[in-house]
């Protein structure tokens, strides 16, 4: 028998197979990373990057948005999504790099507040698109002022990470300006916690200004309504602070930088270094470096001397001005608007710094049954039961006291429907002990209260855990922040709670009395031979005097 | 014992002014409940506290007593229910009075059933505002039967030289009713005997503890032989009873002569509540305690003068508990030192003897022998 010789390889060999990895194909093979890595997922992925997309295009344009999502269902679990915006249209050039480049964008290069980052989201469901059923991706679009609007077909060389057109016409649109996306995926539609509609819903509470139609397969029909025509500011872009720095970003910066000089390249490329606190810095970073030093000739052991001394020299925290919060009222009009409960609080914490990143945290709560114990105190210190009007129930995000409250997480708006056990925001809500504050709360676990707990956390770049975008990481500054957020509305929870319970209990001792009383007439009637009036005249007398003794709580 | 002559009480108390009393007393607290009310004032009524820390034992008058603390129960949240129904019971008590009709404990509950939300759910809640009531009418001399709520159970049987002069429910006319001419019977004790009058001309009144003993008496006609009434308990006497013998040795000025079995619970429950009530109902004890009865028998002492150990049975851990109870606890026992000594030589015997067992010298043993022997020297009858 004949030996098998191992098929080892000699370095020339594997040198011959080694090849550059495109970005495409290493997240064809990992489309988990994205979010695309189950049927439903996929296709909530996909409407959320496109509506998320829309949103950021209307909101920097300053247009008030009028989204419409529509998933039809073609069978075999095919799906096709559409979502169609008002936006500001796309240029037609840029089309086809947006929809069939990943990493393309105009988001990744600064710091600023917004839904996307990375430039991923939109072309990686063209991909997977192109995976799961061979469809391009179909885009129509109209630029503001524009005769007609431009339509594409998208798809991605996955091998070199490029653009390929597949017809490109100028057709006729009704829309004066927006865009619309088009694309075909495997999929599956689902109710629930992780559904499109949850998703929407979540979108319609933390950007109350936005108006979503949404068109399901099953023929339902939703209308989210805006509740302000108010835009938010568009938050401004920051230059990156000395803090938050990192060794290879500070060579990439180098690298390209215009500057001529190290103290300009200090002084212009960062936020908060002035001339004085450059000067000081260089003075920091070693013999070899002046500052006249050109920064694209600065050699890798100098650089990293000049990045201990950028972190060496105190610099002044970052400004915090480019966060924009959804802000109180606008959070609190947002939940009213949508979750059906008795009691909303929210609180919109300062701005905090995490490795010189700004953010900002938003915590709101929604709790009870509308109406709540339906009591009213009237003028005269009398407690009255009242009729609550029911609203047709939202039925994704009904309150029930025997279960786990709703945790709604959201970053720079976006709500955060997976990944939730992994994510920092809730791990700040499950280290809070909702005990003190008169809930029930099992061991390390959400408390059991009709409750929806909703934390936002704005920042110029959230730290996801991945590039799904599903989980915030957890830095200790923005654990401690979301903490605060959520006992200061805890805090403010209780008090109601402690309100209620008071008001609820003086209301049974009121009721109980009022039962009896008719009886302690009766019997008076009965043993001092009243008439009617007179009896009905003690018992009101009675009533009085019980009632003048009780305080209002 | 002296000839005792025909005493005579007629027609019993007065009825008419009792009911007037009962329905003033229920009046004035209605009245004052509504004052209150008028005066923008929450109302109170002031009740006996019927705990037994508010429980006394007179010695000189010889039975319990409630004491002076009273509980004040202002309408509020808590007692706005009680209160309720205490006017209401209050109410269906005067209207009885008016109709001349009476509830037992079980009707009232039931009357109650009537009034909506103020109803009472258990029995034990009528019952502990009607003892309320009862204890708030003791202060005015007023007992439960006058409120017209009657005992369930009803009274003992009655033999011998006495007339009892009732009222027909029907037509008002008053009855004699002879109790020496009712053959092998013997008269019913009713429900209230508050109305009754008697004639006697009897010597004393003898209480006996069994159906048993009673009937032997009565067949042989001892009351005849010895000039007495004859009153069946049966085990602890019954409120009716208790009032009754209470009554009758009142108004005929007769002793009282208690014949139990030898054993702690003859002493300290059956011989004891008849002759001070019980603790329980202290409220009620001016009204149905027996001040005047002694107890002829079966002492400790008896069993051996009359030689009845081997009829005896060995005392049980119960027994045992409560003879030491009587000696150490109850303030009856402990003011009366031959009563302690009894107890103790009965405790040193570890015996006890019952009625029965003197039918081991013969069935008509204790007529012809025991009880004649024994009412020869009343003196050494336990007080």
């Amino acid at each position: 028998m004949a030996k098998e010789e191992p098929s080892y390889r000699t370095a020339y060999e594997m040198a011959g197979r080694q090849r550059d990895i495109s970005v495409s194909e290493f997240f064809l093979k990992n489309r988990h990373l994205l979010g695309f890595d189950s049927p439903s997922k996929a296709l909530l992925t996909t409407v959320k990057e496109a509506v998320d997309n829309a949103l950021d295009a209307c909101e920097e344009a300053g247009i008030l948005p009028e989204i419409r999502v529509e998933v039809i269902d073609y069978g075999d679990n095919i799906y096709r999504v559409v979502v169609e915006d008002n936006g500001p249209g796309i240029v037609e050039q840029q089309i086809a790099r947006i929809f069939g480049k990943l990493l393309y964008g105009s988001r990744f290069h600064k710091l600023s507040q917004s839904r996307g980052q990375q430039g991923m989201g939109i072309s990686a469901a063209g991909m997977y698109a192109q995976l799961t059923t061979g469809k391009s991706l179909h885009v129509i679009s109209r630029v503001k002022g524009e005769r007609l609007a431009s339509e594409l077909f998208v798809t991605i060389d996955t091998a070199k990470n490029r653009p390929e057109l597949h017809g490109r016409k100028k057709i006729k649109w009704n829309r004066s300006h927006g865009t619309r996306v088009e694309v075909e995926i495997e999929g599956r539609f689902q109710k629930g916690p992780h559904s499109v509609e949850m998703y929407l819903k979540q979108t319609a509470i933390a950007s109350p200004y936005v108006s979503i139609h949404f068109q399901g397969p099953r023929g339902e029909a939703i209308r989210f309504r805006r509740c302000t025509k108010q835009l938010p500011p568009w938050p401004t872009e920051i230059k990156p602070h000395p803090r938050g720095i990192e060794l290879g970003r500070l060579i990439q910066m180098l690298n390209s930088t215009r500057s001529r000089s190290l103290l300009k390249f200090l002084e212009t490329e960062f936020s908060r270094v002035g001339r004085k606190t450059a000067q000081e810095i260089v003075s920091h970073a070693g013999p070899h470096l002046t500052e006249r030093s050109l920064p694209r000739r600065i050699a890798h052991v100098q650089a990293r001397s000049l990045y201990r001394a950028i972190k060496r020299v105190p610099v002044s925290a970052p400004r915090t001005d480019c966060i924009v919060p959804i802000g109180e009222q606008r959070l609190y009009e947002g939940m009213r608007k949508e979750i059906d409960a008795d009691f909303y609080i929210v609180s919109t914490r300062p701005p905090a710094v995490y490795r010189g990143n700004p953010f900002q945290v938003e915590v709101g709560l929604a709790y009870g049954a509308p109406g709540g114990a339906n009591l009213q105190v009237d003028a005269g210190g009398r407690i009255r039961k009242t009729a609550h009007p029911r609203r047709a129930a939202a039925a994704t995000l009904e309150l029930h006291g025997e279960e786990p409250a709703h945790l709604l997480r959201f970053a720079n708006r976006v709500p955060l429907l997976y990944e939730q056990e992994g994510c920092a925001m809730t791990r700040a809500v499950l280290q809070t002990n909702w005990r003190s504050y008169g809930l029930q709360q099992p061991k390390g676990a959400l408390p059991v209260a009709p409750l929806v707990i909703l934390v936002h956390l704005a920042s110029v770049w959230v730290p996801f855990t991945s590039e799904a975008k599903e989980a915030i990481a957890a830095y200790p500054e923005i654990i401690r922040e979301l903490k605060l957020g959520v006992q200061a509305c805890a805090r403010k929870l209780a008090e109601h709670l402690r309100q209620e319970g008071r008001l609820k209990r003086e209301y049974e001792k009121r009721s109980h009395i009022e039962k009896y009383l008719p009886h302690v007439g009766i019997a008076l009637q009965e043993i001092l031979d009243l008439t009617d009036e007179q009896r009905d005249r003690s018992v009101a007398r009675l009533d009085d005097v019980l009632q003048h003794t009780r305080k209002v709580p | 014992m002296t000839a005792a002559g025909n005493k005579t009480a007629s027609g019993g108390r007065d009825q008419q002014a009792l009911d007037a009393m009962t329905i003033r007393l229920i009046g004035a607290i209605a009245s004052a409940t509504r004052k209150s009310i008028e005066k923008g004032e929450l109302p109170h009524i002031e009740l006996p506290v019927r705990s037994l820390a508010n429980v006394n034992y007179a010695v000189e008058k010889g039975y319990f007593e409630l004491g002076s603390a009273l509980k004040t129960r202002t309408l509020t949240v808590n007692t706005v229910r009680s209160f309720a129904q205490t006017l209401r019971l209050m109410a269906a008590s005067r209207q009885m009075v008016r109709d001349n009709d009476f509830a037992t404990k079980r009707e009232a509950y039931y009357i109650s059933k009537n009034w909506g939300d103020c109803r009472f759910d258990e029995q034990a809640e009528s019952d502990a505002i009607m003892d309320d009531i009862e204890a708030l009418a003791s202060l005015h001399g007023l007992s439960r039967e006058q409120l017209r709520f009657y005992p369930e159970s009803h009274g003992g049987s009655v033999a011998g030289p006495l007339t009892v002069v009732d009222t027909d429910p029907g037509s008002g006319a008053l009855l004699g009713i002879d109790c020496a001419n009712l053959g092998s019977g013997a008269y019913s004790v009713p429900r209230a005997v508050e109305h009754l009058g008697f004639k006697t001309d009897a010597d004393f009144i003898l209480a006996i503890e069994t159906g048993g003993m009673f009937q032997r008496l009565n067949n042989h006609r001892f009351w005849k032989q010895a000039n007495c009434i004859l009153v069946e308990m049966g085990g602890v006497p019954t409120r009716a009873t208790r009032r009754f013998i209470r009554r009758l040795s009142d108004e005929t000025d007769l002793p009282v002569y208690c014949f139990v079995d030898c054993d702690p619970y003859g002493f300290a429950n059956i011989y004891r509540t008849l002759k001070v009530g019980s603790g329980n109902a202290a409220h009620i004890n001016q009204f149905f305690c027996v001040p005047r009865a002694q107890y002829l028998g079966i002492t400790p002492q008896d069993i051996i003068d009359y030689r009845l150990e081997d009829a005896t049975h060995p005392l049980t851990k119960t027994d045992i508990k409560r003879a030491r109870d009587a000696i150490r606890n109850d303030p009856f026992f402990a003011s009366h030192p031959r009563w302690i000594a009894a107890i103790e030589q009965l405790l040193g015997m570890g015996v006890r003897a019952e009625q029965q067992a003197l039918a081991k010298w013969g069935l008509n043993y204790v007529i012809d022998d025991y009880l004649p022997r024994k009412l020869k020297t009343t003196e050494s009858f336990l007080p």
